[in-house]
């Protein structure tokens, strides 16, 4: 994963969970974020499928349990698509 | 950053400015309570990211805004509710930016899952205790009429039709029932067709089919929509169609969360309801101001001339064709257009006018301001002399630079941004929520006529950069004539009616017109007056009467229509000219005050004349004859007649 995936997945979660980003970390999970429930993971997907144009599978949505997950998951999804 | 890698993201244009610093910069303003310019910094970041995790940003800051500034902020608030088959909790963010860019302040409340029928039914629902405004029906083909969304093939024909008859009947039930609790404004959503029916092409061979059957629906519901007050249909079907099914849709998203819409579309579905709230909550623009060079043409047309710019009905002229379509379609909507412009008058004004590529012309603008004065200053006369407050302006320009300068000192004013291709400013224009409506009254219709008929009539001189602009604009003709059998009744009216602009306000009868004529010394000189935007008749009257070396005017009098374009000068310069052709030495006129007349009392003044006494009917101006310099205006072309008719030799009496 690189810096700047992570960099650009933490902001949209700054956005979505409403805190601000520094306090994000890779490890952030739906046991560390309190606004993580399953409405706001549902506007997570939404934004990340927007910023980054792709397309997640219900599996992968099942996988993106940190923020960590979540960028890994987006740069798996570009390189496939190049 | 996360704009910092923006070939890797397919919304962060180079437009995108740093939002992050952009975040910051709102929460330090809100933080110091500078709530107006954390407000401009929200519409500025809405416009440069409008995608759903900005939206979460948003709408928290609202929040903010909304407890901290109520009624601060020139929002307008406005209570929309959601009936719904699907998940559209997603979309509420959007929708909530989507209108603060539109100056509203929404509220919304969402109904449960597949509840709209009892929402609607019982008058004691969480939806008529909302109190909405406004409520859109957003509900699915697939959970209103399952039968005709699935399975329908193993549908008998007579079922079919029975089950799309059913559909109406409670549409008709739910909307009724509606309208007896709620005053509310109501949008239904029309029902989708699938995109692939049950027997392929088979389907559409018949208006039975699984489409034909929808479409029937969708026909009724407009009916129904019809017979209610306020309650509208939105083409759902339409609008999948637009951004086309396989890309609107998402089955995974759909199987797993009820929410059938794709990411990447669910502000498409924002705005479509924009385009309902918008004229509902009353913020609509009603003029629009439009730039002229790369605007409603491609080049510059004080550089590329008539024979460079690229208007016409061929490619690339062919972009601002449809542009000027979509601007003639504002107007028969009611929305009056106007000309901001930086340029010289007259190479504007020739490509407006003569330009053949051109499908709108003069006659279409109700205001226009073509000079080299800042725009926001020139939208601010526009809205004066329209009549019409400053948030009723749009502005739409090519240059951001523009664009910004205007948002910074009007941020009442809707900014289009135009797009960097022209081949999509008609969309851009189409699409604008701020121009939509709802009904249309005839005088909506006829409004730009009324405003061109109007303007003409009372001439716009602050179009130009100078009187004298205006009046070479105006082309005019005047043509001088002694009194004739002809014109004797004009003559004698207008010395009956005139008011304003008279002189001496003596009334004269037919008769005592025809008198004068006879008698030696007197003339009698009538002028009309014709212009580009037709002839004004006869429009004034000239006596004189020549005394010794004098020659003293004894009325002098012009139509209100044509005061202040000198066609007066040119009457005056005459009755100079031909006194001192008849040997007269002086020029002499009465100013005599009335409590109309004012508009005449400086003429002599304003016309090289001397002062010579006042008693207490009025005063007494000179003209030296022999060293006159009074002339007819070089933009008006006039003509003199000699007037040798049977008129002026006696007259009818």
């Amino acid at each position: 994963m690189t810096a700047s995936t992570f960099e650009q997945v933490r902001s949209v979660a700054s956005d979505i969970f409403g805190i601000p980003a520094a306090e994000i970390t890779t490890e952030s999970s739906p046991e560390t974020i309190e606004n993580w429930d399953s409405m706001q993971h549902l506007n997570l997907v939404l934004a990340i499928e927007e910023k980054f144009g792709v397309q997640l599978e219900p599996e992968d949505i099942e996988q993106m349990k940190s923020i960590g997950a979540v960028a890994a998951l987006v740069e798996k999804l570009q390189s496939a698509a190049r | 950053m996360h704009d910092s890698n923006s070939n890797s993201t397919p919304d962060s244009t180079s437009a995108e400015h740093n939002p992050p610093n952009l975040r910051a910069e709102i929460d330090r303003f809100i933080a110091e309570g500078d709530f107006d310019l954390a407000s401009r910094r929200l519409a500025e970041l809405w416009r440069r990211d409008p995608a759903s995790g900005t939206a979460s940003f948003m709408t928290s800051r609202l929040d903010d805004l909304r407890d901290k500034t109520r009624d601060k902020l020139a929002l307008t608030t406005f209570k929309l509710a959601i009936l719904r088959s699907f998940t559209v909790e997603p979309i509420v963010p959007l929708l909530r930016s989507e209108a603060f860019a539109h100056g509203i302040d929404l509220e919304v409340h969402v109904g449960d899952f597949n509840t709209y029928v009892q929402d609607m039914l019982d008058s004691q629902s969480s939806l008529y205790r909302f109190a909405p405004r406004a409520v859109v029906l957003a509900v699915r083909t697939e959970q209103v009429a399952p039968e005709l969304w699935r399975d329908f093939a193993d549908l008998a024909p007579e079922a079919a039709q029975q089950a799309a008859e059913r559909v109406v009947r409670g549409y008709e039930q739910w909307i009724g029932a509606f309208r007896k609790h709620s005053q509310s404004a109501l949008i239904v959503h029309s029902l989708e067709r699938p995109s692939s029916p049950s027997l392929g092409v088979l389907d559409d061979q018949s208006e039975a089919g699984q489409s034909g059957l929808i479409r029937q629906i969708n026909r009724e519901l407009r009916r129904i929509a019809a017979g209610f007050h306020g309650v509208y249909a939105l083409d759902y079907d339409a609008l999948v169609a637009r951004h086309g099914s396989e890309q609107w849709h998402d089955e995974r998203k759909w199987l797993t969360a009820r929410l059938p819409i794709a990411a990447g579309y669910l502000l498409q579905m924002a705005r479509e309801w924009m385009r309902f709230i918008v004229p509902l909550s009353g913020r609509t623009a009603k003029v629009l101001v439009v730039d002229l060079d790369n605007t409603l043409w491609g080049g510059v047309i004080g550089e590329d001339g008539m024979a460079g710019i690229k208007v016409g009905p061929e490619y690339p002229g062919a972009a601002y064709q449809g542009l000027h379509r979509a601007l003639l379609d504002l107007s028969r909507k009611g929305i009056l257009l106007a000309v901001c412009s930086k340029n010289n008058l007259a190479d504007a004004m020739e490509a407006l006018e003569k330009h053949p590529g051109m499908l709108l012309r003069p006659k279409h603008f109700a205001a226009m301001r073509i000079n080299w004065t800042d725009k926001a200053q020139n939208l601010r006369e526009i809205a004066q002399e329209l009549n019409v407050g400053i948030e009723a302006l749009a502005f739409m320009d090519d240059n951001p630079f523009e664009r910004e300068q205007v948002r910074a000192a009007l941020p009442e004013v809707t900014v289009i941004d135009l797009p960097k291709n022209p081949l999509e400013y008609a969309a851009a224009v189409r699409n604008c929520a701020a121009f939509e409506r709802l009904t249309l009254s005839a005088e909506d219709r006829q409004r730009t006529e009324m405003y061109a008929a109007q303007k003409e009539r009372s001439g716009n001189e602050q179009t130009f950069q100078s009187k004298e602009d205006f009046f070479r604009f105006l082309e005019q003709e005047a043509e001088l004539e002694p009194v004739t059998d002809l014109t004797l009744a004009r003559v004698a009216q207008l010395t009956q009616k005139t008011n304003q602009f008279n002189l001496t306000t003596r009334r004269y009868t037919e008769p005592q017109i025809a008198e004068m004529t006879k008698q030696p010394g007197w003339h009698v000189f009538s002028i009309r007056l014709r212009d580009r935007f037709g002839d004004h008749g006869l429009v004034g009257v000239a006596i004189a009467h020549d005394v010794g070396e004098q020659c003293e005017v004894d009325t002098f009098l012009l139509s209100c229509r044509v005061i202040g374009r000198t066609v007066e000068t040119a009457l005056l310069a005459h009755l100079a000219e031909s006194a001192a052709q008849r040997g007269r030495k002086r020029l002499e006129g009465w100013y005599l005050p009335t409590k109309k007349n004012a508009p005449a009392r400086d003429f002599y003044q304003q016309h090289g004349f001397e002062w010579q006494v006042t008693n207490c009917e009025g005063s007494l101006w000179t003209l030296d004859l022999t060293s006159c310099t009074l002339r007819c205006p070089d933009w008006i072309k006039l003509k003199v007649s000699d007037g040798v008719t049977e008129g002026n030799r006696g007259g009818k009496n």
